[in-house]
């Protein structure tokens, strides 16, 4: 009796095991929808740009299904997104990344939220050849070890505050200016320190203090006191929202004076909301913003995007969903000029993308990368006690004149 | 100049930090228990300012609200968990509380969001020595309401009859409760008080530092130092030990180098650590 049990157990495994391959095989594609899968911060450290992340999945899945969805084969697909919660645990995604891909048969890819998570799932969907695009994922080294079904739609991360230094040399006349920088221990923010040490050299500047902010830091008065000893021209400082409110915090309290200060992540920690008037003149890296004059038949220009983005969701969206919405167009793209769903096929037509969204253009480098966008930097600007961000580069799109020096903290009212 | 800069944001630091930690020797006194929560605590109560932050009232009556709740908290806590691992082993406790204190990130990451927040109290800045030296006013406020908190609370517990009795279950909870002093209540005070004294701290840290359901931790390491250094049931060596840690960790930055900064800390402790064992074994050598 016992073995006919064993048996029985092995049979039934035998064909539940038949089955899910079965249905994975052919599970990327099921009936009229493209099934794509993304991991994503819905808890954890990283749920709210998460959530801006997988608005700006969803609110290019509706736009695109709503206006014909995708044409593959002279046959029209609609696109679905299989999301799963990742917890902001880097290993935890690299499970849910393998669970996608072989419970559930997904073929293609969504990145998550963050350079930690994308270097995690990346090693599982090159194992498997699945092609992924991701949107927020900037470290260079998701772009130095070759993998071949990666792509990012966001300049990397080495370039956002390099425009910043050019623009401090520029205001020096020509001559290298001395830096101060401080940046978190994490892959994004040391890539952003990579960039500025690459400006440097290339224009001649100095670096006086080089200072590395533990992750867990919330002070930062030690590093500030050094650059009120020594004067620096331009003051950087990259440690995600945290570093961005904790910089402000104290450069007002200690009332440190630089001539510039760049920093990331501004947007996300909604700086000028929460600051006010004391993050005046700050410079931020941003990957977009909407009054960049790019477009797309889908969403049209920024600022339609922007204003629709606003009645969906309630609130103005940040780079982080915009660049999401714009893994989707390329995804679309993709699909159609491959016109297969094999995935080598899409990998390879992907290889080939030049397009233009309402982001920006589109074009990826041998790493990956998108290489046709550049960064914009925008300043913190007041009216009152209304703060805005306006883009002051590259100039093509300044809406405003880059303010310099910053005004000692002793003339601000 | 750099250095009496350095000495004065590592002092108001320091004092802060011990604020938190004095909470924890209490408890850890009393009850036997190491919480891991800790941290997580303060952070609620910082949440509870920055919320009427949001109110439009001033942050700083935080240090008198989020006390009053946290202390409610901190008692509803003991009711719920603490109670079941009191007398147990201490490794219990640790489980227990690191269960909470993941509890309590969730639930914060859920009501409060996962953005970094900060509450502004406006209070300006003191500059010394022609402007060399600057202090946020924040800082001496908090320092200020932490001194003021701490030696209220050294009062209530020698003159008060709980405060009596929290100390006599310290010292020895049977014979506590043989004269008749109800430890149950006493416990469940004792740990609201925690509570209260994490919720000053969190309200303080609103309008000095930053806030964010993912940052208790390193409070509670923190804080879990100080009172290795310091000892159970010391308060002035609780308070300099604080500021002897906020002092070492700005100097640790100005001359190792800010990446060193934390990992100073920690040498800092397997040093003392062993040096107290060095110290223990000469006392002990006739046992051996």
């Amino acid at each position: 009796m016992n073995k006919i049990a064993k048996l029985f157990v092995t049979f039934i495994s035998a064909i539940t095991l038949a089955l899910v391959s079965f249905t994975s095989s052919f599970a990327k594609v099921e009936g009229e929808y493209i099934v794509l899968g993304s991991a994503i911060s819905l808890t954890g450290k990283y749920s709210s740009n998460g959530v801006h992340t997988q608005n700006g999945y969803n609110m290019a899945v509706d736009r695109i299904n709503k206006m014909g969805g995708v044409e593959v084969q002279g046959k029209k697909y609609k696109f679905e997104i299989i999301y799963y919660d990742d917890e902001s645990n880097p290993k935890r995604a690299a499970q849910l990344a393998e669970r996608l891909i072989k419970q559930d048969g997904v073929h293609y890819m969504l990145g998550p939220y963050s350079s930690g998570l994308t270097k995690a799932i990346a090693p599982v969907t090159e194992k498997y050849k699945i092609p992924m695009v991701e949107a927020n994922g900037a470290s260079r080294s998701l772009f130095t070890k070759g993998y071949k079904y990666l792509f990012a739609v966001l300049s990397p991360a080495n370039q956002y505050l390099e425009v910043a230094i050019d623009l401090a040399v520029e205001k020096n006349g020509g001559k290298g200016v001395k830096i101060a920088q401080a940046f978190e221990q994490d892959a994004f923010s040391q890539d952003v320190r990579l960039g500025i040490l690459d400006a440097a050299k290339r224009t001649g500047s100095e670096i006086i203090i080089d200072d590395k902010l533990p992750k867990e830091l919330n002070d930062m008065a030690a590093t500030l006191a050094k650059v009120k000893a020594v004067k620096p021209d331009v003051l950087v400082v990259s440690g995600h929202t945290k570093g961005a409110l904790t910089a402000i915090r104290q450069i007002s309290e200690m009332k440190v004076d630089v001539p510039m200060l760049a920093m990331t992540h501004c947007d996300a920690a909604k700086l000028s909301k929460q600051h006010g008037k004391k993050s005046e003149f700050a410079l931020c890296a941003s990957q977009w913003h909407k009054n960049l004059s790019y477009k797309d038949k889908f969403f049209g220009s920024g600022k339609k995007y922007a204003k629709d983005f606003q009645k969906e969701f309630g609130y103005d969206p940040p780079y982080q969903s915009a660049e999401s919405s714009a893994a989707l167009l390329v995804f679309k793209d993709a699909f159609e000029r491959a016109n297969s769903f094999d995935r080598d096929a899409v990998r390879d037509a992907l290889v080939d993308t030049e397009m233009q969204t309402f982001y920006g253009n589109i074009k990826f480098g041998p790493g990956g990368q998108n290489v046709a966008k550049p960064m914009i930097l925008f300043q913190v600007r007041c009216k009152g006690d209304d703060c805005e961000n306006r883009v002051v580069a590259p100039t093509k799109w300044a809406s405003d004149k880059f303010y310099h020096p910053i005004p000692k903290w002793s003339e601000r009212s | 100049m750099l250095m009496v800069q350095a000495s004065l944001d590592g002092i108001l630091l320091g004092i802060l930090f011990a604020l938190i930690a004095y909470g924890m020797a209490l408890q850890w006194g009393v009850m036997n228990i190491i919480n891991i929560a800790q941290g997580d605590l303060v952070i609620l109560g910082g949440y509870i300012a920055y919320t009427i932050y949001l109110w439009g009232i001033h942050p700083a009556w935080g240090v008198i609200i989020s006390p009053i709740i946290m202390f409610f908290v901190g008692w509803g806590l003991y009711k719920l968990v603490i109670n079941k691992v009191v007398d147990r082993d201490l490794f219990i406790s640790i489980l227990a509380t690191f269960g909470i204190a993941i509890v309590f990130q969730q639930l914060m990451n859920f009501i409060f969001g996962a953005d970094v927040v900060v509450a502004q109290s406006e209070y300006g800045t003191t500059m010394l020595f022609d402007n060399s030296v600057t202090l946020p006013n924040s800082k001496i406020f908090s320092a200020f309401i932490s001194v003021l908190y701490a030696v209220a609370l050294v009062i209530y517990m020698k003159k008060s009859r709980l405060g009596r009795a929290i100390r006599a279950t310290a010292q020895n909870a049977r014979a506590a409760k043989i004269l008749g002093v109800d430890t149950e209540k006493v416990y469940a005070a004792t740990f609201g008080i925690n509570a209260a004294l994490c919720g000053i701290a969190g309200a303080l840290i609103s309008i000095t530092l930053t806030l964010h359901p993912y940052v208790g931790l390193p409070y509670t390491v923190r804080s879990f130092m100080i009172v290795i250094v310091a000892g159970l049931g010391n308060l002035p060596a609780v308070a300099v030990s604080g500021m002897g840690l906020g002092l070492f960790e700005e100097f640790a930055d100005y001359i190792l180098g800010t990446e060193f900064r934390i990992g100073a800390v920690f040498m800092l402790l397997v040093f003392i650590l062993v040096y107290r064992r060095f110290k223990l074994s000469k006392k002990r050598e006739y046992l051996k």
